[in-house]
């Protein structure tokens, strides 16, 4: 097999060891790299129901199965997997920039690291030599600073790094690892895990060869895809980027703001991608090996409270420091993005938590001294500002919503789970799904918690291919087709901003798949290795207690309905989300309780891991 | 006046395209640290790629001690003699653009603007951002001066 290195490497913390092991071409196409190395690492080494915070949880680097190549979009795209601080099941996140190609040419598609350091280490990975080095001088510093202090005590700018800043160290629940300044491997909370180690970062340079089985017909058939990837499939994500979403979500009243209060923002026009394309966006950079490219860089103006601070800018922080705050200032949005950065925060799940400070604000249940003299209304830029810094340090009411949302209600009380917009513990993102039911769906059964990144139902409801207002049975087949679907391009893994530049998309994926890695392989193949992974997914997080009942929604979204706009009178009721819950566990073949029956495992090659749902009855 | 691979670091992304491509022209797999052509991103927002400018009298031809370089007068381009070069790098330290590297083999390695190749540099085709061109000195000074005429022109009208 060509392009995987085939080496998996295991750091010991306790030890301050290393054990290098392999895997072979049959392992490779059963589980093809990024999502599948993730999970199965995953339930292979998690030691079930111990806490997230314990040494021996797992953290796992994955690359994909075409990292490192010329295939557009995934050179540089890397995974990270542990049981989740935030929503003590599986936790799972993506990033990209440089990192993950320089992975796989230090010379491994797997990183396993368990164990917790006597004190704070970095991980030095320069190609086959492994180093523990000190980084009591790095702890306490943010994410930026680290990765330039540390290329500076390597001597050599061009070490990739990917770590945490005081947010990770402090366990933030929602802590993110950030590399390449502006890239995150944003959800669930894996940076606390890594910070839970004593792990500041892994630093890493690769020299080696990235290998492909057919070379020359892998670039003749680049060609034609770095023409569709830099065609009309991406336009607007190379012009005003995910940031065009803040217009036409407002416009369909599905822009979440004030804390999900209302999903239209009397704001949206100052805070659209329009208006940060035209006064904020200095620059639109891209990934290693991106034909797209989509890092629109903003700075925010002279004169600003928050002059010269530097953010990348997408819909979902924008959103969620934006409307969702009801905060109409750029410069604010800007300063927010480049605090979760440089803390090392979830860039959603911070908006999210600020969003369900203020309503307790407003509604009394937290006061102004809790707030450090804050004012936390909606609207209020500043407060904001303040409010991340205090979370990112922990800081009075900051220490209680460094928890993330789901814990904070528990500690805060008075009701405020009902405004705590989460799902198994993971905040909501940029998406008012009750007026969008298809993904409603998807968020609800998301293996990683609130999320529209396992599935990308939303497409179904804003396209107009069903109506976004009801519910039907045909709901379910759809969300598991794009979660078998989402779970292959994350093992590829692509960046879900080409996957409409795709043909099939299965086949093309398939044939591609050939090229690089000479393993022959079909598009049913990959289908079935999408299934065989979600079904992986559901033992795990049943394994940590899932069950039905934790494929629900936010309170929110089930008893208030949208205000305004052609959305308003919507929301999903239990009703609803059962009928809809019905029929996609009946598409997978699980019971009604969410369970994967036996036969299925076994078609899916995954009855070692039957046990699980003998323990589940 | 000899031609070479220029940047414009305006439209370069930073995306290392030409990376993988020079690598997989020059060494039939990818790796961008034995790309002939490198790329530089410096934060916030500053990205260029840079190579061999195909200088007149070269500095890296005066450095080696060995006189392993000279360069061809037709093209410009850096000549290496392969059994007298070995790798001690001078050379790369002589360069002001880093467009010289050592590879495996102990040997300088530098563009050589794809001679051979039919399309003409393979950087220049791919790079998706049409950030290079194979261009001279002449060309870019007569492209300057048309933009600042032009902006002179509006300025007046």
């Amino acid at each position: 097999m060509k392009a995987y290195t085939g080496k998996i490497l295991y750091i010991d913390l306790n030890e301050r060891s290393t054990r290098l092991a392999s895997f072979d071409e049959d392992f490779a196409k059963e589980w093809i790299g990024g999502t599948g190395f993730g999970l199965k690492m995953l339930i292979d080494h998690l030691k079930p129901g111990i806490d997230a915070f314990d040494p021996e949880n797992p953290l796992i680097y994955v690359s994909g199965a075409v990292s490192g190549t010329m295939i557009p979009c995934t050179a540089s795209k890397f995974g990270v997997f542990a049981k989740s601080p935030a929503t003590g099941f599986l936790g799972e996140g993506y990033s990209t920039g440089q990192f993950g190609a320089e992975l796989r040419m230090a010379g491994y598609d797997i990183l396993i690291i368990t164990g917790k350091a006597d004190k704070p280490v970095y991980i030095w990975i320069d190609d086959d030599s492994v180093q523990f080095r000190d980084a009591s001088r790095l702890w306490g510093l943010t994410t930026w600073d680290t990765e330039l202090a540390v290329r500076d005590e390597l001597g050599d700018q061009n070490v990739r790094v990917s770590g945490i800043g005081p947010a990770g160290e402090n366990l933030n629940r929602f802590a993110a690892i950030i590399n390449d300044h502006y890239r995150a491997v944003g959800r669930t909370g894996l940076g606390a895990v890594m910070g839970s180690k004593n792990l500041k970062c892994i630093a890493l340079r690769g020299t080696n060869d990235i290998e492909v089985a057919y070379p020359k017909e892998l670039v003749e058939h680049c060609k034609d895809l770095y023409e569709r990837a830099k065609g009309p499939a991406t336009q607007k994500y190379r012009t005003l980027g995910t940031a065009a979403n803040v217009l036409t979500m407002n416009a369909q009243a599905s822009l979440p703001t004030n804390n999900y209060q209302s999903a239209q923002f009397d704001g949206a026009e100052k805070v659209s991608g329009e208006l940060f394309k035209e006064e904020y966006i200095v620059k639109t950079q891209g990934c290693s090996a991106c034909p797209c490219r989509c890092e629109h860089i903003a700075i925010a103006k002279e004169g600003s409270e928050f002059e010269g601070a530097v953010a990348r800018i997408e819909y979902e922080p924008l959103m969620a420091m934006g409307p969702h705050c009801g905060v109409d200032d750029p410069n604010a949005i800007i300063k927010g993005i480049e605090l979760a950065n440089e803390f090392g925060m979830d860039a959603i799940s911070i908006g999210i938590v600020v969003g369900f400070a203020m309503e307790c604000y407003e509604k009394g249940i937290i006061t102004k001294e809790q707030c450090g003299g804050l004012e936390l209304n909606f609207g209020n830029g500043h407060a904001m500002i303040e409010l991340i810094k205090m979370i990112g340090n922990r800081e009075l009411i900051g220490d209680v919503l460094a928890e993330g949302s789901r814990m904070a209600a528990e500690i805060i009380g008075h009701d405020s789970y009902k405004w705590a917009n989460q799902i198994k513990g993971l905040e909501m993102t940029g998406y008012d799904v009750r007026g969008l039911k298809t993904a409603a769906l998807g968020y609800a059964v998301s293996r990683r918690g609130a999320d529209h990144q396992r599935h990308g139902s939303y497409g179904h409801d804003t396209s107009g291919a069903v109506d976004r207002f009801s519910v039907g049975p045909e709901r379910g087949p759809l969300v598991r087709a794009d979660e078998d679907l989402y779970c292959i391009l994350d093992s590829f893994i692509i960046c879900k901003f080409t996957r409409n530049a795709w043909n099939g998309p299965y086949e093309e994926l398939a044939e591609v798949y050939t090229l690089v890695t000479g393993i022959p392989m079909t598009a049913e193949g990959l289908r079935l290795a999408g299934e065989r992974m979600n079904n992986l997914a559901r033992l795990i997080n049943m394994r940590e207690g899932l069950t039905r009942k934790d494929d629900t929604l936010p309170y929110r979204t089930m008893h208030d309905p949208i205000p305004t706009g052609p959305a308003a009178g919507s929301f999903v009721s239990q009703e609803e989300l059962d009928i809809m819950l019905d029929a996609y566990y009946a598409d997978r073949s699980w019971s009604n309780e969410g369970v994967p029956s036996v036969e299925k495992l076994a078609e899916l090659g995954l009855s070692a891991y039957a046990d699980i749902v003998a323990l589940a009855r | 006046m000899h031609n070479f691979v220029s940047v414009d670091i305006a439209k370069c992304s930073g995306c290392r395209v030409c990376e993988f491509m020079c690598s997989m022209e020059k060494n039939g797999a990818f790796n961008p640290t034995k790309s002939r052509i490198r790329v530089v991103r410096i934060y916030p927002n500053t990205n260029a790629a840079l190579n061999c400018r195909m200088c007149e009298d070269p500095a890296c031809v005066g450095a080696c001690p060995r006189d392993a370089l000279k360069q061809s007068e037709e093209t410009g381009a850096i000549l290496v003699d392969e059994n007298l070069c070995n790798g001690c790098g001078w050379c790369v330290q002589s360069c002001e653009f880093g467009a010289i590297i050592i590879d495996s083999t102990a040997t300088a390695r530098m563009c050589d603007k794809c001679s051979d190749r039919e399309n003409g540099p393979a950087c220049v085709e791919w790079c998706p951002e049409e950030a290079l061109t194979l261009t001279t000195t002449d060309l870019i000074s007569q492209k300057t001066r048309i933009e600042a005429v032009k902006e002179m022109a509006n300025t007046e009208s």
